[in-house]
């Protein structure tokens, strides 16, 4: 780097104190990542005094991250007093009262999680790699070769989208309702996805309305190993109230949803920028299982999750004070030298690539992660054995969102073995 | 130098001999017994460690303390029972020589 461009960048120029990584710009224009790399050398757990969401603290490395993670005790995850994403849950104009087990701290997190987490442990998935496998082969047959196609919308959204519908069993011709309902659930008024907080709610409702439906014809069956038979029929989770059941239903979609739709996008994406990395795959598909941590590690669909301090603590030799607003920066970890041999190298035989912040860490850890594995591994092998390559031809476009690391558009064209 | 004994849901069994002081997932980790990931490191924070401890050597072994980290994490493993531990949270000693620990079917 020249002394000119360390000049113009910003995230060397700015001053700490007023340092704020929280701009979803900075995500979407692929800057963030050297406000982290300051933030890790000078001051790895960094208090920012004014944001957009009122003041609060970053938690940049990997091992300060793990501290937070596994202490529920001190750092909770409870709606009412903020919840899990640096945007506060429950205030705001047009807010609903959702709630959902991930912003719940045990014991109801713990039976509500328990109530569902059946429908995607691995004997469950055992049934579905078939299932799964076959659909995957269909979308990719359905693509043109050498036509330039947006990956994101025909394979990464597509294929997400009727995994979950099979979870939920959900009506099949509708289930781009589910995608839908993912983005709005994630989405502010300056998105664009919304034109109002008032639309966004009447959509979630309509979402709520809709499984509702499901749900009463579900309850009156046998039970199934679908998530809504599994919700209606357990105890702990029968008797939700409409707005709890909302929540969860969210929580599902958005899980299901948002996040292995942008790792599946994003592998495209690093191996065409690392085209060595590309030939060792080729030369080796039985690469394939070690190549999808380090794609998730890469991509690292969340880019935080976080906590508000329920008492006193320290992290990182900085006081935190109860009632302060902690993030936990996974995309920083993720990037974190201490912890990741060469941590900026996409690197597919990675030694030990499964030890990655992406899914988190202690209670809360991704219910979802062998699910996020199955379609990655199966959309893969899926490719290598069509195609020579996905060659990206265009820039692609990101998710603007400091809570969603993803993509809204990714050109390529396919070249058939 | 005490042996930790897994045996695989289709009966395999993978001995090995380690140092006191290992554990159990390290010694798994380290030598490519499939069905351990320990993805966390070993720091009790992700239940992909998940072992059936032997009915014979649960008394030695000791159970999941109730209430702590390790059986916070367990309750939502599949196929969890009172003899289930992790890994990561047995140290191999010479009194341990011998244990045997048996990993659920599909921890994948």
């Amino acid at each position: 780097m020249t002394t000119d461009t360390l000049v113009r960048d910003p995230a060397s120029t700015v001053p700490l104190s007023r340092m704020d990584v929280s701009d979803p710009k900075l995500f979407q224009n692929d800057t963030i990542g050297s406000y982290f790399a300051r933030l890790r050398r000078e001051d790895p757990v960094h208090y920012c005094p004014e944001s957009a969401y009122g003041p609060y603290w970053s938690v940049t490395k990997f091992n300060d991250i793990m501290q937070v993670e596994v202490n529920h005790q001190t750092f909770s995850s409870e709606a009412k007093i903020g919840g899990i994403a640096i945007q506060d849950m429950q205030t705001g104009e047009g807010a609903l009262e959702l709630e959902m087990f991930i912003a719940m701290d045990p014991p109801k997190h713990d039976a509500q999680r328990k109530a569902v987490s059946p429908a995607v442990a691995p004997s469950n998935l055992v049934l579905l790699e078939p299932i799964i496998r076959e659909r995957a082969g269909l979308i990719l047959d359905s693509l043109p070769i050498g036509e330039e196609i947006d990956w994101v919308d025909r394979v990464s959204v597509e294929l997400t989208t009727m995994t979950l519908a099979t979870l939920f069993d959900f009506p099949w011709e509708e289930r781009r309702r589910l995608t839908r309902w993912s983005d709005v659930a994630t989405a502010t008024p300056e998105t664009g996805v919304v034109s109002s907080w008032e639309q966004r709610r009447e959509e979630l409702l309509e979402c709520a309305y809709y499984f509702k439906d499901l749900w009463d014809k579900r309850i009156n069956e046998s039970p199934k190993s679908d998530l809504i038979s599994m919700m209606a029929h357990s105890p702990a989770t029968r008797d939700m109230p409409f707005l709890e059941f909302l929540g969860n239903l969210m929580l599902l979609i958005v899980g299901g949803n948002d996040t292995t739709r942008n790792s599946i996008s994003g592998g495209v994406l690093a191996l065409n920028q690392n085209p060595a990395e590309y030939r060792k795959l080729m030369a080796d598909p039985g690469l394939i299982p070690k190549m999808i941590p380090e794609i998730i590690r890469w991509q690292t669909p969340l880019t935080h999750m976080r906590r508000t301090a329920l008492m006193d603590a320290e992290i990182g030799g900085k006081k935190i004070r109860k009632g302060d607003k902690v993030v936990m920066w996974y995309m920083s970890g993720n990037r974190d030298e201490e912890v990741i041999d060469r941590p900026d190298e996409f690197i597919i035989d990675r030694p030990n690539s499964r030890h990655h912040l992406s899914f988190g860490f202690g209670v809360h850890r991704c219910m979802g992660n062998r699910v996020a594995e199955l379609q990655l591994r199966i959309i893969w092998e899926e490719i290598l054995k069509r195609f020579s390559k996905v060659e990206v031809v265009g820039a692609p476009e990101r998710t603007l969102s400091n809570f969603i690391h993803g993509f809204t558009h990714l050109p390529v064209k396919l070249h058939a073995h | 130098m005490p042996t930790v004994i897994f045996i695989e849901p289709d009966g395999a069994e993978y001995p090995i001999a380690v140092k006191n002081g290992t554990t159990a997932r390290d010694a798994a980790v380290n030598n490519g017994v499939p069905g351990i990931d320990g993805d966390c490191g070993g720091e009790c924070a992700c239940a992909t460690c998940h072992v059936h401890v032997d009915a014979a050597w649960i008394a030695r072994t000791g159970m999941a303390e109730p209430g702590g980290m390790e059986a916070n994490l367990l309750q939502f493993a599949e196929g969890s029972t009172e003899n289930s531990r992790l890994a990561c949270q047995i140290t191999m000693t010479d009194d341990l020589d011998g244990l045997t620990l048996r990993i659920p079917d599909g921890q994948h």
